[in-house]
């Protein structure tokens, strides 16, 4: 042990590591805060990841370019997002049970179209995943694939048109006081059901990029919480897309930590597997007294009703 | 198109609702199972047969739903006080693992206590083991806002790698062959079968018994009224002088007993010692069933059936034509939506004018 772990730290691999576990990250809180903003929460993520996560794998091996594979994740995100705008901003039905309900649907559909398209096969089929970019100028950045450089940049793009843009301030206002947004003129449905469906299409991605640049092949359990993960990291970002940058960067940090102190430890692996889940929890925790939630998170806006 | 509240809710609706979304989910589902490529008729008698049209598949599903009704219970009476314990599948696990540190207490060390002694002990720590897992949450929920259903979402992920890390270590089973498996409960300490030639131990008994129990509790106790109360409205509970965080904190002790409970019935009734593969969503199940029961205790039994017998079903269909068994997942899943979608209808019409006169 001693102070290998603090060279760890100090080495090239390890924050490219770091970035590669937050890419993700990134993308599914981008989505869940797009939602939430809008004052939908979106607990289908776990599930729309695995769907993601399917679909774009599936489009690749079926012969289509990686980016295809990245549209149809997106695609496949968006479907199970208009669902989910169906069942909860039309109709106004609970969004923590909706959204499970999703989580399951979705799930369980990827597997079912997984074990019907392959019925027998020992070890998952493979694809061509992402290859690294190599024409830019840092260093950490060069050792990861598009997609990580598309998350990255998505992030003052997110935040440009919810803080600069007419339809970022009508989204928020539809997510803090959506009677006032009503009066103004603006459809209080159209607008929650536009950041639902965009926010789960990210989601989508963020499922796709475990197929598609993280591995090669589609797994049941790979994605393994990490919906959840973004979920706990939209609150401590304070619902802004900087600050769930930085979340899903820390995130990246302490699994990738982990990681690197199994080697040669002292206590049993599976105590460092807990630590990334154990940090979601105590930032919520850390954030939640002055955590300013959306006014109008989980709340049903129905015409002439109070 | 906008929805607009029925001056009564119809009750014929409302008594039909759970029959209309089954229709609607065995319609849906009846599109994959073409899909795959199997005949939809034969299909579903094959499902059916498969969960409810033999002795054994009877007592099959009747095994199967018993740990669904205690998991169905504990989402009920939480979501009850709305209290979303999204955590069951760590509370079952980790009661599971309670249930096998008190009841092989006898194995090796020397101790020699009474199974008499020992049997209530085993399910009392079982019972514990849920309950303060689900404590926390629950605690940083009142007093300090924190969503609960991140804070035992993420607790299943930790609790499932506690149970690794004690399979591998402290509770292995060293007579296992290496498999991750845990020291088994003496044979005293199993429960009996209820059940001549089949897998039915008396923990149904336990969960048939709980159910009428908490449907009491629920109806005709205080603490029942407050659960129901404060669920309806925190905030009248609180102006009415309820005290809605002990009320709470007593539904979360509640709620994670019956779950970690769920986790020694399976251990003492089906399987003896435990796995990291025991339950197959038991948890996540439970909650499906307590919103199919429409959070009525008595309902979480009759669902908790009707998705074990899904289960048991498409495990024994999928065996005869090719349809993968997780056309019970998607079953499950979609029945959950069609059914909230139901209830909301019955309660709610739509209107296809677009501005009705305002309010």
């Amino acid at each position: 042990m001693g102070t290998a772990w603090l060279d760890q730290i100090a080495s090239l691999p390890f924050w490219i590591a770091v970035l590669r576990i937050a890419t993700p990250l990134i993308l599914g809180t981008l989505g869940v805060l797009l939602c939430e903003r809008a004052g939908v929460l979106n607990l289908g993520i776990e599930g729309i990841m695995v769907a993601g996560a399917f679909a774009g794998w599936l489009a690749v091996y079926q012969g289509g370019g990686l980016w295809t594979g990245v549209i149809a994740a997106a695609l496949a995100g968006a479907a199970f997002g208009a669902l989910h705008a169906v069942l909860t901003v039309l109709l106004g039905l609970s969004q923590h049970v909706a959204g499970l309900g999703i989580t399951l649907l979705a799930t369980s559909l990827a597997s079912f179209a997984y074990r019907v398209s392959f019925p027998k096969v020992d070890s998952p089929p493979t694809i061509e995943p992402f290859a690294p970019m190599s024409a830019l100028p840092l260093p950490v950045l060069n050792a990861q694939t598009p997609l990580t450089l598309l998350a990255l940049l998505l992030v003052p793009l997110l935040a440009w048109v919810l803080y600069r843009t007419p339809l970022g301030l009508a989204l928020r206002m539809v997510g803090e006081n959506p009677a006032a947004a009503e009066g103004q003129g603006l459809s209080v449905a159209r607008l929650r059901s536009g950041a639902v469906v965009a926010g789960s299409a990210l989601m989508g991605v963020a499922g796709a990029f475990l197929t598609l640049s993280a591995f090669n092949a589609f797994y049941f359990n790979m994605v393994n919480g990490r919906g959840w993960v973004c979920v706990a990291l939209v609150v401590f970002a304070s619902w802004r897309p900087g600050k769930a940058l930085l979340g899903a960067l820390l995130f990246g940090f302490f699994d990738a930590l982990q990681l690197r102190l199994q080697e040669g430890a002292l206590v049993p692996y599976q105590f460092y597997l807990m630590l990334p889940y154990l940090m979601a929890i105590v930032a919520l925790v850390v954030v939640a007294r002055r955590a300013a939630y959306p006014q109008a998170l989980m709340k049903p806006f129905r015409k002439g009703e109070r | 198109m906008q929805l607009e509240r029925r001056a009564e809710p119809s009750r014929a609706l409302l008594v039909a609702a759970p029959f209309v979304a089954v229709v609607f989910t065995l319609l849906v589902s009846s599109l994959l199972v073409a899909w795959a490529g199997a005949p939809v008729g034969r299909a579903y008698a094959l499902l059916l047969e498969g969960g409810f049209g033999s002795r054994f598949a009877l007592t099959e599903t009747l095994t199967r739903a018993t740990p669904l009704m205690l998991t169905g219970l504990a989402a009920a009476v939480a979501f009850r006080a709305r209290l979303f314990n999204i955590g069951a599948e760590g509370q079952l696990y980790l009661g599971a693992l309670a249930a096998v540190a008190v009841g092989g207490l006898t194995g090796g060390t020397g101790l020699d206590v009474s199974p008499w002694l020992l049997m209530p002990a085993m399910l009392i720590a079982a019972m514990l083991a849920g309950a303060l897992l689900l404590l926390g949450p629950a605690l940083l929920k009142s007093r300090f806002g924190v969503d609960e259903v991140v804070t035992t979402l993420l607790a299943n992920f930790i609790v499932l790698l506690f149970v690794s890390a004690m399979l591998d270590g402290p509770m292995k089973d060293p007579s296992a062959m290496g498999w991750p498996q845990s020291v088994a409960l003496q044979d005293a300490l199993q429960f009996d079968k209820l059940i001549e030639r089949s897998r039915v131990h008396t923990g149904l008994l336990l969960a048939l018994a709980l159910a009428v129990g908490l449907w009491a509790l629920l109806r005709f106790t205080t603490l029942g009224f407050e659960i129901r109360a404060v669920g309806a409205n925190p905030r009248a509970a609180a102006f009415a002088g309820m005290a809605v965080t002990g009320t709470m904190v007593k539904v979360a002790l509640l709620s994670g007993a019956l779950a970690g409970l769920a986790g020694a019935v399976e251990v003492a009734g089906r399987t003896g010692y435990v796995t990291l593969d025991m339950s197959p969503g038991y948890g996540y199940g439970g909650i499906v069933i307590a919103m199919l029961a429409g959070l009525n205790p008595l309902a979480v039994v009759a669902a908790a059936v009707f998705v074990g017998g899904i289960q048991v079903g498409a495990d024994s269909m999928s065996r005869a034509v090719a349809v993968p068994t997780y056309i019970a997942d998607v079953i499950v899943a979609v029945a959950l939506l069609a059914m909230l979608v139901a209830t909301l209808l019955a309660q709610y019409r739509l209107r296809l004018t677009p501005r009705a006169r305002s309010a």
